[in-house]
């Protein structure tokens, strides 16, 4: 079939934006600055105390901040999907909209309000910050699974004798497992690599992986900024094998 | 518990959660009322950042009004070719079969779980090593890069959904195939395309990282760079304040009559 071939334009384009650049980050980790092979780039990683020590608090800010958005955002999802608790679609729109207000002006009024309320800004601020940033990309996909799912399993363990509270734990949760696990994954990975937004509401206090790269970067230290690139990449790489499911879904629905 | 009374602890924990969502864009919107630089600084109210805006005056304001330009021409030049390639690349995953087709879907999936420092840092490296010109064409073939899946993902939807002998007919009743394109898969594809399209928008108005590492050093400065490179001075431009709040009421009040219009049109189903 030649219309196989239409496909193609794109094939060479990923070929060159996509994975040459990735194959460089890799050259780029194991290369010395006078071009000869080096471990010592990686080896940093495990041994430098300073990348170490950022490595290890952006992985622990990272999981909080999941599980702070996993704790608000499902009762948000599951309430905006039982039609007998929320009957307008609208609020569930409500939920996205901040989306469309550039994330930077966002986390900048974050860190005014914590400014003029008095609080320090730190691990308090930043967490409260991501939160705030990351909360929608956990509602949505746990809300499109429960929304998708069908109402009569729940309801049937309900008619077999089961309290509400076990109907929920053992048929609606299993069930909307995948929806989960795709909400971990959109809010896990930014939150290890972002850097502007830890920036801003710690004024510089708190250092994130991704801010570790950049700053590597900044000081035309490129080697060592693609070795930390490539770690997060493996990292990555690593969370995409975990069981999700139906986790790929990005039907649009009505924005 | 009795029914109403889960029913009003549910609404109560969901407005909650919006206030709190709400909070800092509230606090944007009050403080565009008044000219302090830092925001919680009430010096009495006036519409004089508006006018601003409007009108270009202000320290920094054509700054701005130019960083909203390159930031508007960036997002629709980098969706609109995301959804020229993405269409044709949809099409012909869909006509593949076996290995090549895994590999191109695979292919397409590295973007999206690419996290966006990743896929900066690696073009930077990959048009400093061309020795490519960073600027504005950097920046938009970046955006592509990042937009592209988004529209694939879309339209491959509408393909699996339409009945394929449709395009065959087309072509045996005598229409070239530039024709039964125009005539009858465009108009198929045509939802998935667009969803495929505002995503990749919305998706490069947002974009942080990526710019922030292509856009090389001519001083080109989209919105969410010129923020960046504002509060690291310390002082943000005070006419963002305006732009923002102006923003979000278009969007609520978009939002709001789709809605009503998709409202209305369930109704008379």
């Amino acid at each position: 079939m030649k219309r196989s071939k239409w496909a193609l334009p794109y094939f060479i384009f990923l070929v060159l934006f996509v994975l040459l650049p990735l194959i460089i980050i890799a050259v780029y980790a194991f290369r010395a600055t006078d071009g000869t092979f080096t471990m010592s780039n990686i080896s940093a990683f495990f041994t430098k105390p300073t990348i170490v020590k950022t490595f290890w608090r952006s992985m622990e800010i990272a999981v909080e901040n999941t599980l702070i958005c996993l704790l608000i955002g499902y009762p948000v999802a599951f309430i905006l999907a039982d039609k007998n608790l929320n009957k307008s679609a609208f609020t569930a729109i409500l939920f996205i909209l901040p989306m469309w207000i550039n994330a930077l002006m966002r986390t900048i009024a974050t860190a005014e309000i914590f400014h003029a309320a008095g609080l320090p800004l730190g691990r308090g601020s930043l967490l409260f910050g991501m939160a705030y940033d990351y909360l929608p990309f956990m509602i949505y996909p746990i809300y499109t699974v429960l929304n998708k799912m069908d109402k009569s399993y729940s309801e049937a363990a309900r008619d077999l004798g089961a309290s509400s509270f076990k109907a929920f734990t053992k048929v609606t949760l299993p069930l909307s497992l995948p929806g989960i696990m795709s909400g971990i994954m959109m809010v896990f990975m930014p939150t290890v690599s972002t850097f502007a937004v830890a920036e801003i509401l710690t004024r510089n206090k708190i250092q994130l992986f991704g801010s570790l790269i950049n700053e590597q970067f900044n000081n035309m230290m490129w080697g060592q900024g693609a070795a930390l690139s490539l770690i997060m990449l493996v990292i990555v790489g690593l969370t995409t094998l975990l069981p999700t499911g139906e986790a790929e879904e990005t039907e649009g629905g009505t924005i | 518990m009795t029914y109403t009374g889960k029913k009003i602890i549910s609404q109560a924990y969901l407005w909650f959660v919006l206030a709190l969502l709400y909070a800092p864009i509230i606090f944007i919107g009050i403080f565009s009322f008044t000219e302090a630089k830092s925001m919680g600084n009430w010096t009495g109210f006036t519409t004089q950042l508006y006018t601003n805006l409007f009108t270009g005056s202000g320290r920094s304001t054509s700054a701005l009004i130019q960083a909203i330009q390159t930031t508007l021409i960036i997002a629709l030049v980098a969706a609109a070719a995301a959804t020229l390639l993405g269409t044709l690349a949809a099409i012909g995953i869909y006509n593949m079969r076996g290995k090549r087709k895994k590999t191109i879907e695979f292919m397409n999936n590295i973007p999206l779980v690419n996290p966006d420092i990743i896929t900066g840092v690696s073009l930077f490296l990959l048009f400093t090593l061309l020795h490519f010109t960073q600027g504005y064409l950097s920046v938009i073939i970046a955006h592509i890069t990042f937009c592209t899946p988004y529209v694939v993902l879309n339209v491959i939807p509408r393909l699996t959904q339409m009945n394929p002998n449709i395009y065959e007919a087309a072509l045996d009743l005598g229409a070239k195939p530039g024709l039964a394109l125009r005539k009858v898969l465009l108009p198929e594809l045509y939802p998935g395309m667009l969803t495929g399209f505002i995503l990749a928008f919305t998706m490069s108005l947002d974009d942080f990282a990526v710019t922030f590492f292509t856009r090389g050093s001519v001083g080109l400065e989209t919105l969410s760079t010129y923020i960046y490179a504002d509060s690291r001075k310390g002082g943000l431009t005070p006419e963002l304040k305006p732009l923002m709040t102006i923003i979000f009421l278009l969007i609520l009040v978009v939002l709001i009559i789709v809605n009503i219009r998709t409202i209305k049109n369930n109704k008379t189903k």
